[in-house]
């Protein structure tokens, strides 16, 4: 059975997805940003590790051919599809006095579900639903937006790096529990919320090969994905 | 920003309240009080210093790489620098540096990441996150995996190349170069001196660190 659904600007998801779906994220508008998790789905205390991505990767942005990798060394999904080119490892997420400083007051009780919601109460609360909380808050990715660092180490949010129709594929290696915000970018200049939906679409795929463009895109992917494959042995 | 902001310590390391040298591939937990300063000195220069706090009166709020840089615009932590919680609270402020580049971004070597990075056989040469767990465990606090994130690596050098490349460069550190922190509430400070030796992080010759803590106030 295939799934698709609109996640709307301001809105949180969360869903356990087999090894071996396409997770594909469309964007309906520009400037989107969706701040997301991943932890294996048998083992939450095994979770997406940037730090391990990155210098396995030898990377400070994310996009086709990399591989997410969990701190056991696991390869949790692949991007196997990128429009973008670049995706944020770097910027981690929105609290609620970032969003009040950079959109204003925005309650409930004032703007009923348009209400100014941040990504780590998204977080928190999708964990809460899976008993997971603070302690499994780590460092997060971006997808759809662009952060550079100069040559001093200085960072720069590129607020006008996603158009509408962007599109970042993502393939399951092991089964995942998936934590997802629609909330803007913490970097973000501020004025009016994004509100940009975003497509959700799942579907069945098959299992990387020996020669997939991402187990070959560096030899750590594919010790990656050879550690993955031990978890089903 | 700049890499390196250079001060000075005034602090005598003879005043210290306490000082203990760390080998490679050792950990260390320690309480740092609010107001106390942490000293640690690279003694035979090119070494890296994972390091991890904790806020000591509520475990679940720990440093937070993300929030860090993300507040001071930077990747780089030098003096100035404040090291931010999961909660957005400064836990420590960094007030000496003379080495200049110390990395946020490459977390520890663990096993795992080991036979991912170089080959599959690398699992069993020790790593910095075994000596994490092991020092949580030895601690009596309640503190387990789940507690470890995206630590500090003081002294090592992770560039970031504007086109979005990491590297892994010969370290900047020599011997005697420090970094001083005062800590704004009590924390619990996590290091482990990295026992690396598939990179050149630590130059390929890890050497030992010390750790020196003044009373609040010296």
């Amino acid at each position: 059975m295939n799934y698709s659904e609109i996640l709307p600007g301001g809105g949180m998801w969360s869903m356990r997805v087999p090894r071996h779906r396409t997770i594909q994220l469309v964007t309906e508008g520009a400037g989107a940003n969706i701040s997301a998790l991943f932890f294996n789905g048998a083992n939450p205390l095994d979770r997406l590790n940037l730090p391990d991505t990155l210098k396995a990767l030898h990377t400070a942005k994310l996009t086709r051919g990399h591989v997410l990798m969990s701190d056991m060394g696991l390869a949790m999904a692949s991007i196997v599809e990128d429009s973008l080119g670049w995706h944020d490892p770097l910027g981690g997420r929105t609290t609620a006095d970032i969003v009040k400083k950079s959109f204003g007051e925005g309650s409930y009780q004032d703007l009923r579900n348009d209400f100014l919601r941040n990504a780590h109460d998204h977080f928190l609360i999708e964990l809460a639903k899976h008993g997971l909380g603070l302690r499994d808050v780590v460092a997060n990715v971006n997808f759809f937006s662009k952060v550079t660092v100069d040559d001093s180490g200085h960072l720069e949010y590129h607020a006008a790096g996603c158009p509408a129709g962007a599109r970042v594929t993502l393939r399951s290696e092991i089964d995942l529990l998936l934590v997802l915000s629609n909330s803007p970018h913490p970097m973000h200049p501020g004025g009016g919320y994004p509100r940009i939906p975003v497509r959700i679409s799942i579907s069945h795929c098959e299992a990387a090969g020996a020669d997939d463009f991402c187990r070959n895109f560096r030899p750590e992917c594919g010790r990656a994905m050879q550690l993955s494959e031990r978890l089903y042995l | 920003m700049s890499t390196l902001n250079y001060v000075e310590s005034r602090l005598g390391e003879a005043d210290a309240l306490f000082s203990k040298v760390i080998p490679a591939g050792e950990g260390w937990i320690h309480k740092i009080a609010a107001g106390q300063t942490l000293r640690i000195t690279d003694l035979e220069g090119n070494q890296a210093a994972d390091t991890f706090f904790f806020d000591a009166t509520d475990l679940e709020e720990r440093y937070d790489a993300q929030v860090t840089i993300r507040e001071q615009g930077g990747i780089y932590l030098t003096t100035g620098t404040k090291l931010k919680s999961n909660r957005g609270r400064t836990l420590l402020t960094i007030t000496a540096d003379t080495c200049g580049r110390h990395d946020t971004l490459g977390g520890a070597c663990a096993a795992e990441s080991n036979m991912v990075r170089y080959a599959l056989s690398k699992r069993f040469m020790h790593n910095c996150r075994d000596t994490f767990l092991l020092q949580m465990v030895l601690s009596g606090l309640p503190l387990t995996k789940r507690d470890l994130a995206h630590n500090i690596n003081f002294f090592m050098n992770v560039p970031v190349t504007p086109e979005g490349g990491l590297k892994f460069d010969d370290g900047v550190s020599e011997a005697g170069k420090y970094v001083e922190m005062i800590a704004a509430c009590d924390v619990h400070c996590l290091i482990s001196n990295c026992p690396q030796l598939n990179n050149p992080c630590n130059a390929y010759n890890p050497t030992p660190i010390r750790v020196s803590i003044w009373e609040a106030g010296a």
